[in-house]
């Protein structure tokens, strides 16, 4: 019998989920809200575009952003076929959610090598 | 003997009642409701994702691009909105990492570890990730 | 406290009503009754024609599985105590079509339940004169969680997408298949897997987590569906990395 494609979908989706919840909400307080409020002191330009722009940071948001789309379009695939019982548009919901997923990780992939 | 009061009815052939499912099912109970809320965590996610390479990429066009950026992120219904995605945010850390112990079952000399030392390690996992950002992102205090 | 409940019953008596409507029915009270016995006070003493399941009125047998106030609960092992002053409204499970007043159809449970292969599977079975199939402690407790299932119903009735989506295989039986995969006696983990490890299988389940939360015997059928997709996706990384290994 042959086996689903599901568990690649599911693995990223898995680390992209892991990915969001240990790393977005931290980085949402500092530089959205604690830093915009001036809870704390925002670092300065330099400071951020010294950390920003290293192969390093790269290469993590490229991964942390890849993942993050995944995990959207693997839950979000699942919210419409149950959420709004679309059951009937399955094909056409999956092509959507992973080719958006797909497009977005070759962007940031550019933008994140070529285009700093 | 009851006669047959349903004029559709014919003997000997059962007609089974299947009840429509209501298209906001995930709000008549507590459980669906948090349920949808997680569900919809993740285009937050996206969201967040989507704002961070934006201000990376501003960052790399120079101080006036990045400054234009930062002015936004200060408008005040900017700053409510971005409290509003760290809600969600939060929340889906919480139901994500709240998971993590159904999913890994861990043995250690035979015995299960147990649930709570599977949430508390994640959850320390969490802290240390957040500590680490936070230190990278404000001058390592 | 009053000394009478009312209890608000869905009817369906297909002769009589194409679709379910509710009847009322002034039950006394007594403080050691359980709903299960205000429905047996009905039936002996109000309406006989009231159909339902039941048997062994102690929480083993399953068959008692009805949404009360909403809930899919074992009617022998809630008292009506705990829902006074009432009304307390009960009706058939979610998920199953009605077959009459209180009653689903179970087929569709029992038709995909033997597709897991519920029972151990042997490549050689041992012959009886080696004498029988030792197991520690240890190995017991492995699976004993998920032998506590009792086919009462009511993570089907408590779990959205098997109503949504009547191909999904379903809460018990996934937690039934991983009795038998965790039983160091087995050796059918790779048969099942191949039925569970479909899209109709534990793909569908988007951990809603309300069959755990309602099951009267503690099996988490919710942590045993992710556990298996922890281990489909193990299996499926192996044959990525080393296509030549045998799975």
């Amino acid at each position: 019998m042959k086996r689903s494609r599901e568990p690649a979908l599911w693995a990223l989706f898995s680390g992209g989920g892991m990915m969001a919840a240990l790393f977005l909400p931290a980085l949402a307080f500092v530089l959205w809200v604690a830093g915009p409020l001036g809870w704390v002191t925002a670092p300065s330009f330099e400071t951020l575009a010294a950390l920003a722009l290293h192969p390093l940071t790269r290469f993590f948001l490229f991964g942390l952003a890849g993942l993050c789309f995944f995990h959207w379009a693997h839950r979000f695939r699942y919210t419409l076929y149950d959420g709004l019982q679309l059951y009937h548009l399955d094909r056409l919901i999956a092509v959507l959610t992973y080719g958006v997923a797909t497009l977005l990780t070759l962007a940031a992939g550019v933008l994140l090598t070529i285009g700093l | 003997m009851g006669q047959a009061l349903n004029p559709d009815h014919t003997p000997y052939h059962p007609k089974w009642y299947r009840r429509r499912i209501p298209i906001f099912w995930w709000l008549s109970k507590r459980g669906y409701v948090k349920f949808i809320t997680r569900e919809l965590t993740s285009p937050f996610v996206v969201y967040a994702v989507l704002l961070l390479l934006v201000q990376v990429g501003a960052l790399a066009r120079g101080q006036p691009a990045y400054q234009r950026v930062e002015d936004w992120l200060g408008r005040g219904p900017v700053v409510a909105w971005h409290a509003f995605v760290l809600a969600a945010l939060v929340f889906h850390s919480v139901t994500w990492l709240n998971l993590a112990p159904s999913a890994l079952v861990l043995r250690l000399r035979g015995a299960r570890v147990p649930d709570g030392v599977i949430r508390a390690a994640h959850f320390g996992a969490w802290a240390a990730c957040s500590a680490m950002l936070g230190w990278l992102l404000l001058g390592r205090v | 406290m009053s000394d009478s409940v009312t209890i608000e019953v869905r009817r369906y008596r297909p002769e009589q009503e194409s679709e379910p409507c509710w009847e009322s029915f002034e039950v006394p009270f007594r403080r050691e009754w359980m709903v299960l016995d205000a429905l047996n006070y009905i039936k002996d003493h109000l309406d006989g024609t009231l159909s339902y399941r039941w048997s062994c009125r102690m929480g083993v047998c399953g068959s008692c599985g009805m949404l009360v106030n909403g809930e899919p609960l074992l009617t022998c092992a809630t008292y009506l105590e705990g829902l006074m002053p009432g009304p307390i409204r009960v009706e058939p499970l979610n998920g199953f079509p009605v077959v009459r007043d209180l009653i689903g159809d179970l087929g569709d449970f029992l038709e995909k339940l033997e597709r897991v292969k519920p029972w151990i599977v042997r490549e050689e079975e041992r012959d009886v004169s080696e004498g029988e199939y030792l197991q520690t402690p240890e190995q017991l407790a492995a699976y004993k969680s998920y032998a506590m299932c009792i086919n009462c119903m009511l993570c089907y009735s408590a779990c959205p997408i098997y109503e949504l989506e009547p191909h999904f295989i379903g809460p018990a039986v996934i937690a039934l298949a991983q009795r038998y995969n965790f039983d160091s006696r087995d050796e059918g983990v790779e048969e099942r897997m191949d039925v569970i490890s479909q899209q109709d299988g534990i793909w569908s389940c988007t951990f809603v987590g309300e069959c755990s939360t309602v099951c009267p015997k503690n099996v988490d059928p919710a942590g045993a569906i992710q556990r298996y997709k922890v281990r489909a996706t193990a299996d499926f990384m192996k044959s990525m990395v080393m296509p030549w290994a045998k799975r």
